[in-house]
């Protein structure tokens, strides 16, 4: 109702504000766009099998990006999130695997929902030592993420010399089974995966939305100056969106592994720049304050359906990235004609007022 | 009014208006530059004079009007194309490199070079160190820029200004950082270029300086020009009353109310100053509940400082608070601001708003918890109808509280800014600079909600470097100098000779203390 009479009241401006609302869903627009040309060029795109793995693999990109996301908005960046994955997969395979050797003959198992837990904290763990290098350290977000994704990597590595946690059936008298329900399973016809985007991403666009962390996330962004002078504890909200993101990480790695039924220390790499990708082609601003977690699902899926897409029509892999690279350069050179399409607008509208 | 030209005109500013978003800063504001004068502009904080110099420089480009450079209209799209021109400018913050040393400072951007063998470092030091000697300024040219003290470096700014060769020079408020004894060098460098036919653009707030060496005086209020005349032909007198204007500001008439218990007081608030020295040193002051403390004080006093201390900004500033006389040991924001302050910042733009969020989002944003259920869920019901009543009680004027912030105006943002603090339910509000670049209007708004406020019991502490102002709204007047506070006078007591003479003295007894020092 409110956009209504804005519109009403500014007649003149309409035709800066028809193409200030085609730039703002510009991301509706390409997924669309995306999604027309394949169904008509590639085939059985639209078939349902087809829907189903390709939002699978869209659900990976997309855990990381929300995660991102988050941590974009307040002017960070977490370069570690694809290393977080390896780590995290082979924490969780080897759990089911080898349990922890307690060192005097016994070895304690856990059962999946635990290990599940305990990679999640793993996690978590990382994204706190992200955030507290960048908050108490004052390391800049692209260094401090930078280091962890060495060493993150380089523990994955460790963990297994490098080999492949293989076939996480887990033994029935130790109640290891049944890991392959999240990566395989389905609940109502659809992947446990795609179940557990929806709930995150609600959960997350609630957050966003909803709780005073999502707001000063935001203010922190727009401008970290005057949070902190309006008594916003910065580092709280900093710590809080590297843990998330580092969350969000530990969740793609347990897929992974659940779905192969296997880890492996090199899953997860430049993962991350994807998730950027995806994040900034939802409308997440690089330089901080703006961003939605709907506009970086849609992002997420214009990027894996546009790389799925073009496997079925058989695209080289190596246009493949060209393609994928022009394509964001466009949404961020969008993105900026929009804001200073914006900008105008606004001022003329000032201006008009005297 | 007819001036008696001696001098013939360099540069013509045409009906010149300038629009930046929130605010009009300059309106269709007509102004003649002379050559082998110089032309002086004075205004209170925000009347446009700074704007006005950053067209003729080229760093901002006008929204209307044009632009006559010896009768040819011209265009600059950058400083390098006024520089071009001759136009060199002295900014009030300045623009140095800290990191490189004072010739490559001096020199940068046309660098003398030797061909391939690069940049010659031994003439550039060998000249700039002429241009420094003609200063006085008593600084090696091999010295960084980042450990001189910030009125040398004001000096070489100076320096890199003249050896442009400028044919105008525009100084904005150069003497805010110097010492009486390097103020006369610089009249003196002043009257030299005058000599050779350089046209000097001088601002300054300081009026005796001003009347010494001015030859041309245009004075601006609000963005427009008020008195345009000959030095010789106008006292102070003149100035003020075209600075101020005819038509009386809209003071708050004081409502008489008892003064409460002592709400706050800080003790001995020191804060170090990263070029050395004290920017607030031992400061004391004490404010009862109703009462409204007025600090006045040049720039660079330390009124910033001093507030920010007391919000609990500067992890290395010592001293105590106490509100209500509990001591507030607590040094975070956060816990500041919930234990009753808030501060209404200076710089609206930079420390007051988050641009990209919603007037709505802006108002609550320190006082969200207050809108919370269940431990962690923002109830928009209730967070829509704080905004509402915040608006109204403000009169701010604002078309729909989802917009962005930054499409009100100046003064609706100011609004905003107190709106926000108000919400947090303060027992004690510091307002830095509270009627800074805002319309009159707007500014009586303000003025009235600070009286309310103070009826209501609130203690309010505010700083101004506008005379008028802070005799007409405070209880009690502070002026700070140099980071002390020179005088307390009541409001029955003050006068504006009193309030002016103060303002200077902690310059003079420190200036004492240096020169003894030396000797």
């Amino acid at each position: 109702m409110t956009t209504a009479t804005a519109t009403e009241k500014a007649p003149a401006t309409d035709s800066g504000s028809i193409l200030l609302t085609l730039m703002k869903a510009r991301t509706f627009i390409a997924l669309f766009a995306v999604i027309v040309f394949f169904s008509i060029f590639a085939p059985n795109f639209l078939s349902t099998a087809n829907i189903i793995l390709m939002s699978k693999h869209v659900a990976l990109n997309a855990f990381l990006a929300m995660g991102m996301t988050f941590v974009i908005i307040t002017g960070g960046i977490d370069l570690s999130v694809g290393s977080i994955v390896g780590l995290c997969g082979m924490v969780a395979g080897g759990l089911i695997l080898n349990g922890i050797d307690l060192q005097f003959g016994y070895t304690m198992y856990f059962n999946v929902v635990e290990v599940c837990l305990i990679t999640l904290f793993v996690g978590v763990v990382i994204g706190a030592v992200n955030g507290l290098l960048i908050t108490k350290l004052n390391v800049a977000p692209f260094i401090a993420t930078l280091g962890t994704l060495y060493v993150a990597r380089g523990f994955a590595l460790l963990s297994s010399d490098g080999q492949t946690f293989p076939n996480l059936v887990g033994k029935e008298e130790l109640a290891t089974t049944g890991f392959g329900f999240l990566g395989s399973g389905r609940i109502i016809g659809l992947p446990v995966s795609i179940w557990i985007l929806i709930v995150v991403a609600l959960a997350a666009a609630y957050v966003a939305k909803y709780v005073p962390i999502g707001r000063q996330i935001f203010a922190v962004g727009g401008n970290e100056r005057a949070a902190r002078m309006s008594g916003i504890r910065v580092d709280r909200v900093k710590m809080f969106v590297y843990m998330f993101s580092g969350f969000c990480a530990a969740i793609v790695g347990i897929i992974i592994s659940s779905e192969l039924m296997a880890s492996h220390p090199a899953t997860g790499n430049s993962f991350e720049l994807n998730a950027i990708a995806a994040a900034v082609l939802g409308g997440t601003s690089m330089s901080g304050g703006r961003g939605t977690i709907g506009g970086t699902i849609i992002g997420a899926f214009v990027i894996g359906i546009l790389s799925d897409g073009l496997v079925m029509m058989g695209v080289s892999s190596f246009w493949q990235m060209v393609i994928k690279g022009i394509v964001i350069i466009v949404a961020v050179v969008v993105d900026q004609a929009q804001r200073r399409l914006q900008q105008q607008v606004t001022l003329m509208q000032l201006a008009k007022k005297g | 009014m007819a001036l008696i030209d001696t001098h013939d005109t360099i540069l013509k500013l045409d009906d010149v208006t300038k629009v930046y978003s929130g605010i009009v800063a300059v309106k269709h504001a007509s102004l003649e530059l002379k050559r082998g004068a110089v032309n002086v502009l004075v205004g209170e904080n925000g009347a446009g004079k700074s704007t006005l110099m950053r067209m003729i420089a080229g760093v901002e480009k006008p929204s209307l009007g044009r632009i006559l450079l010896e009768g040819k209209e011209v265009e600059f799209n950058s400083p390098a194309d006024a520089q071009k021109h001759g136009i060199g400018m002295v900014f009030q913050e300045l623009n140095l490199f800290g990191n490189l040393s004072v010739a490559e400072n001096i020199f940068s951007t046309r660098e003398i070079t030797r061909g391939l063998r690069g940049i010659d470092h031994k003439a550039q030091v060998q000249k700039a160190n002429v241009f420094l000697d003609k200063l006085d300024a008593g600084i090696s040219a091999e010295t960084m820029v980042e450990d001189l003290p910030i009125g040398q470096q004001q000096l070489v700014e100076i320096a890199k200004a003249i050896s442009l060769d400028t044919r105008i020079l525009i100084l904005d408020e150069p003497t805010s950082a110097l010492s009486a004894a390097e103020v006369d060098i610089l009249f003196k460098v002043i009257n030299e270029l005058k000599a050779q036919g350089v046209a000097i653009v001088y601002i300054s707030h300081r009026l005796e300086e001003l009347m010494r060496i001015g030859d041309y005086i245009t004075v601006l209020r609000d963005g427009q020009i008020t008195g345009q005349a000959l030095v010789n032909d106008i006292d102070t007198k003149w100035i003020v009353r075209s600075m101020i204007g005819s038509d009386a500001k809209d003071f708050a008439k004081s409502v008489d109310h008892k003064l409460g218990a002592e709400a706050f007081r800080a003790e001995d608030i020191c804060l170090p100053r990263r070029t050395g020295g004290l920017a607030v040193d031992h400061l004391s002051i004490s404010v009862k509940a109703g009462e409204v403390l007025g600090i006045y004080g040049l720039m660079g006093a330390g009124r910033s400082e001093f507030f920010e201390c007391i919000i609990g900004q500067h992890a290395h500033s010592t001293g105590r608070i106490f509100i209500a006389g509990e001591e507030i040991v607590a040094r975070d924001t956060s816990t500041r601001i919930r234990k009753g302050l808030a501060l209404i910042p200076e710089d609206r733009q930079r420390e007051g708003l988050v641009q990209v969020l919603s007037i709505a989002s802006n108002l609550t944003l320190a006082s969200l918890e207050k809108f919370v259920k269940f431990g962690f869920h923002i109830a928009g019901a209730r967070e829509r109808s704080a905004v509402k009543d915040a608006i109204s009680n403000l009169s701010i004027k604002a078309p729909n509280p989802d917009f962005e912030v930054t499409s009100m105006s100046g003064g609706n943002q100011q609004k905003v800014v107190i709106g926000k603090a108000l919400m947090t339910n303060p027992k004690v509000l510091l307002m830095d600079e509270p009627s800074r670049g805002i319309d009159v209007g707007a500014k009586a708004d303000v003025f009235r909600t600070m009286r309310r406020l103070a009826g209501e019991g609130l203690a309010i502490l505010f700083s101004t470097s506008d005379l008028e102002e802070v005799m007409a709204l405070s209880d009690r007047i502070a002026v700070m100098s140099n980071g002390r506070i020179t005088t307390i006078l009541d409001r029955a007591d003050a006068t504006e000779e009193l309030i002016v003479k103060a303002a200077s003295e902690g310059h003079k007894s420190a200036e004492q203390k240096s020169i003894r020092e030396t000797a």
